[in-house]
């Protein structure tokens, strides 16, 4: 059964990113009364980007082109802990919920280090929004994961999450924590209102301004590597709300999972296509509606324990 | 008296001033009020050292006024900018161009890079802001999509744009020289070429100032065909531009429902002129004409229009997210806007009622008057209303003279008989037209045998970059491409 679900669990994994940002432009087209791209086009990108030659700044050290690989490995190995069908991750350890933070710390330290390593203004600008973006998104993810570890009293990422819908509070607390993992998810897949992934202008840019000097395999990897950091956060939503025990009903889970997940990419086409992008000034104060709603469902289990 | 957007300027009746007098009047005039329009030189022929220079003026009671001057390379005069910041850019163009030097001018850096200078232009010293913490940021000349050439240097601390240079002058086009080759009545297609979106101003703007100097002027009706020519490209061009607004803070409806319906504008352009941008709509003293089907036709477009384009309007002011985005961004005020000399949508959005359909309104708007709209926050909402109301006010004023059954607008406005292209001698003439982001301004100058000796061009963006410019000032560095796109200047029309 594990292995069943471990397969299950990969396959999300490896495909949902094509498919999650299929669904979100196409739903963004519809708004915009086009007809859209291909829902697989993302894919066909990144075939077209893989079979395309590098070129690398004579500014670069080796250390750019290991960044794109460190970024779509560290992904690789936080998918694998993290919980997209319910309570099951195929990497499952007490406290591996701090490897996943930082795993993606990791990642993220690899982008910004790759995205300097050239030395172009714009990068470093880039960077610097990221560094400090990312300062306000983190206490949110700490939060929530402390919130459901008062609440279930587990240890690993799959159960902490996978367990919370058989917690007292969980009605109360269920809708605050997607709000919280929703806004996480716009802020680490550089998505409106946060960062454009669609802009051509340099200067607003956060995510896609750091990769501007990739190119060829490292930009598919790079590319890749936020899209699956988006099914990451859309997989943790779908194991909150997912009603089935994977291991009881797999292919239920399964499919309540994947629907979930194009259902958080429905929400987020949505999202980008009803606003418009905030005011760079804003991100933080944004970011900080995922840590006051994490810190009101800790709120309401601590409340609820002491009654 | 009907105030006219033309003036002929007889050079034979008036000696021109002496470069110090001729200063001396410029500053009286500015200081009693009187608006500088435009301050240029041109080189004597061959191996001379004259240079005449030429400063236009409008004054709310008299309209245009021409005055003249000479000076000799490399003259000096105390610059009008010190006291008259709006002459900054005439001035730095006016020695860059002929050598007469503005002393004391606070910046005298080449506007374009002509000639001799071009290959300076890869060591041009910028303006450095100092300091352990400021960063600078440089974009361009070659940017991401497709835009003309441009380098923007931001000195920034943080995200706080201090200080914004903007360096043009990479196309090196010659147009006033270009101008010169060719016999004036054949010139029209060139003129349309000088500024792409503005080709229906340009090309007024030249056949006005042609027809004025050859003594035959176009019938109304003509001019009324170009008024329409005239609002249709601004109809589009604005909302080219609300589109662009919209893309630049990820709108995604207004993206794609603006770029929507600017098609349906210049399709109708292409439908009575042959090319959406209305090259070769306009001719001397003809202007392709509309039959009653193709006026129904342009009628029932733009009614059409005028529905969806009110209710994406509503969208996107009504939008939260996009007010934070606009509102506060680029302010320009009004005492900087005056003193600046800005023009067009960028002046009207900074509350200075500058509009050349209203200040000079010639027999076409005294006839069908067009409302001029203000308004005075001087931001990138400021500059965003400004267009929106704008094309109101232009789709009224459209209906108001398509609707008009006493104009005869089916095209029956062939070349008056006899009138023929031969330009009176030794004259100047200043032709002025609304485009779309602000006045046009021609000058074109006759030799003894009517051959055109000089002609000036002048787009309202070579004013208007330097807004920008001031604009960004203490702003986000991310939020510079609103503020560019809310000005949505041309690099074509400073790059001559």
């Amino acid at each position: 059964m594990k292995a069943v679900l471990s397969a299950t669990h990969w396959a999300f994994v490896l495909l949902m990113p094509i498919l999650m940002i299929g669904v979100i432009n196409r739903v963004k087209s519809w708004w915009a009364a086009r007809k859209g791209p291909r829902l697989i086009q993302f894919a066909y990108d990144l075939r077209r980007l893989l079979g395309k030659r590098t070129v690398i700044s004579d500014t670069a050290t080796p250390l750019f082109r290991a960044g794109a690989y460190i970024v779509l490995l560290a992904g690789f190995f936080a998918a694998a802990m993290a919980p997209m069908l319910g309570r099951f991750a195929p990497l499952q350890f007490s406290h591996d919920f701090i490897v996943v933070a930082y795993t993606m710390g990791l990642a993220r330290i690899a982008l910004m280090l790759s995205a300097m390593d050239v030395g172009s203004s714009f990068e470093g600008m880039g960077t610097a929004r990221e560094a400090s973006f990312s300062a306000f998104a983190e206490p949110a993810l700490f939060l929530l994961i402390g919130t459901a570890g008062v609440a279930t009293g587990m240890t690993s990422f799959a159960d902490l999450i996978g367990a919370l819908r058989e917690t007292q509070h969980y009605a109360v607390i269920a809708a605050p924590l997607v709000v919280a993992l929703l806004i996480l998810l716009q802020a680490e897949a550089a998505r409106v209102p946060v960062d454009d992934p669609l802009t051509h202008l340099e200067l607003t840019m956060i995510h896609e301004v750091m990769i501007l000097d990739h190119s060829g395999p490292e930009l598919a990897a790079m590319q890749y590597a936020a899209a699956m950091k988006m099914v990451l956060y859309a997989g943790l939503i779908a194991a909150l709300l997912n009603p089935f025990d994977p291991f009881a009903s797999p292919a239920a889970a399964a499919a309540v999972s994947l629907a979930l997940i194009l259902a958080v990419a429905v929400v987020v086409g949505c999202i980008e296509s009803l606003t418009a992008r905030l005011p760079m000034h804003w991100v933080p104060r944004y970011l900080l509606i995922a840590s006051a709603a994490a810190l009101a469902s800790m709120a309401v289990i601590g409340i609820g324990a002491s009654v | 008296m009907t105030k006219n957007p033309v003036v002929v300027y007889d050079l034979r009746e008036t000696t021109p001033l002496g470069l110090a007098d001729f200063i001396n009047e410029c500053d009286r005039r500015l200081t009693e009020g009187e608006r500088l329009l435009s301050l240029f030189g041109r080189n004597g022929g061959e191996g001379e050292t004259a240079v005449a220079v030429t400063a236009v003026f409008v004054t709310e009671s008299d309209g245009l006024s021409v005055l003249r001057g000479v000076a000799k390379k490399g003259d000096a005069y105390p610059a009008l900018t010190l006291k008259h910041p709006s002459a900054h850019i005439y001035e730095r163009e006016l020695w860059e161009q002929t050598g007469v030097l503005p002393g004391g001018h606070p910046w005298l850096k080449p506007v374009r890079f002509e000639g001799a200078r071009q290959q300076r232009m890869d060591d041009y010293p910028f303006f450095a802001v100092r300091g352990r913490e400021v960063h600078e940021v440089g974009v361009g000349p070659i940017h991401a999509g497709v835009i003309e050439p441009g380098h923007f240097r931001f000195m920034c601390h943080g995200e706080t744009v201090h200080h914004l240079e903007i360096q043009l002058g990479y196309q090196h086009r010659g147009v006033e020289k270009l101008l010169l080759q060719r016999p004036p009545k054949n010139l029209t297609p060139t003129v349309e070429s000088i500024c792409g979106d503005s080709c229906i101003a340009y090309a007024w703007s030249y056949l006005a100032a042609l027809e004025a100097l050859s003594g035959t002027p176009a019938g109304f009706e003509t001019d009324v065909l170009r008024g329409i020519a005239l609002e249709m490209e601004r109809i589009a061009i604005h909302v080219a531009t609300l589109n662009g607004l919209a893309t630049d803070i990820a709108f995604v409806q207004g993206t794609g429902s603006y770029g929507r319906l600017r098609t349906a504008v210049i399709n109708a352009s292409q439908r009575v002129s042959g090319n959406r941008f209305g090259r070769g709509w306009l001719r001397p003293w003809r202007t392709k004409g509309l039959t009653d089907a193709l006026r129904q036709d342009v009628r029932q477009t733009l009614a059409d229009f005028a529905v969806d384009l009110r209710r994406m309007n509503d969208l996107m002011c009504s939008a939260l997210s996009v007010k934070a985005r606009f509102k506060g961004s680029g302010v320009v005020s009004t005492q900087a806007a005056r003193d600046l000399g800005l023009l067009g949508v960028a002046a009207r959005a900074s509350g200075v009622a500058i509009d050349a359909r209203s200040e000079l309104p010639g027999r076409l708007y005294e006839r069908a008057p067009m409302g001029s709209v203000v308004e005075s926050s001087g931001d990138c909402w400021a500059r965003m209303l400004v267009r929106m109301r704008e094309i109101d006010t232009s789709l009224e004023w459209l209906f108001r003279v398509l609707d008009d059954s006493t104009l005869d607008l089916s095209g029956g406005t062939a070349a008056p008989v006899g009138a023929d292209l031969r330009l009176a001698p030794e004259q100047l003439c200043v032709s002025v037209v609304e485009g779309v982001r602000g006045q046009v301004l021609l000058a074109l100058e006759t030799e003894a045998d009517g051959a055109l000796r000089h002609v000036k061009v002048q787009d309202p963006s070579l004013a208007n970059w330097f807004g920008l410019a001031l604009a960004v000032r203490d702003n986000g560095i991310s939020d510079f491409p609103i503020c560019n796109k809310s000005f949505d200047l041309s690099y074509c029309g400073n790059d001559l």
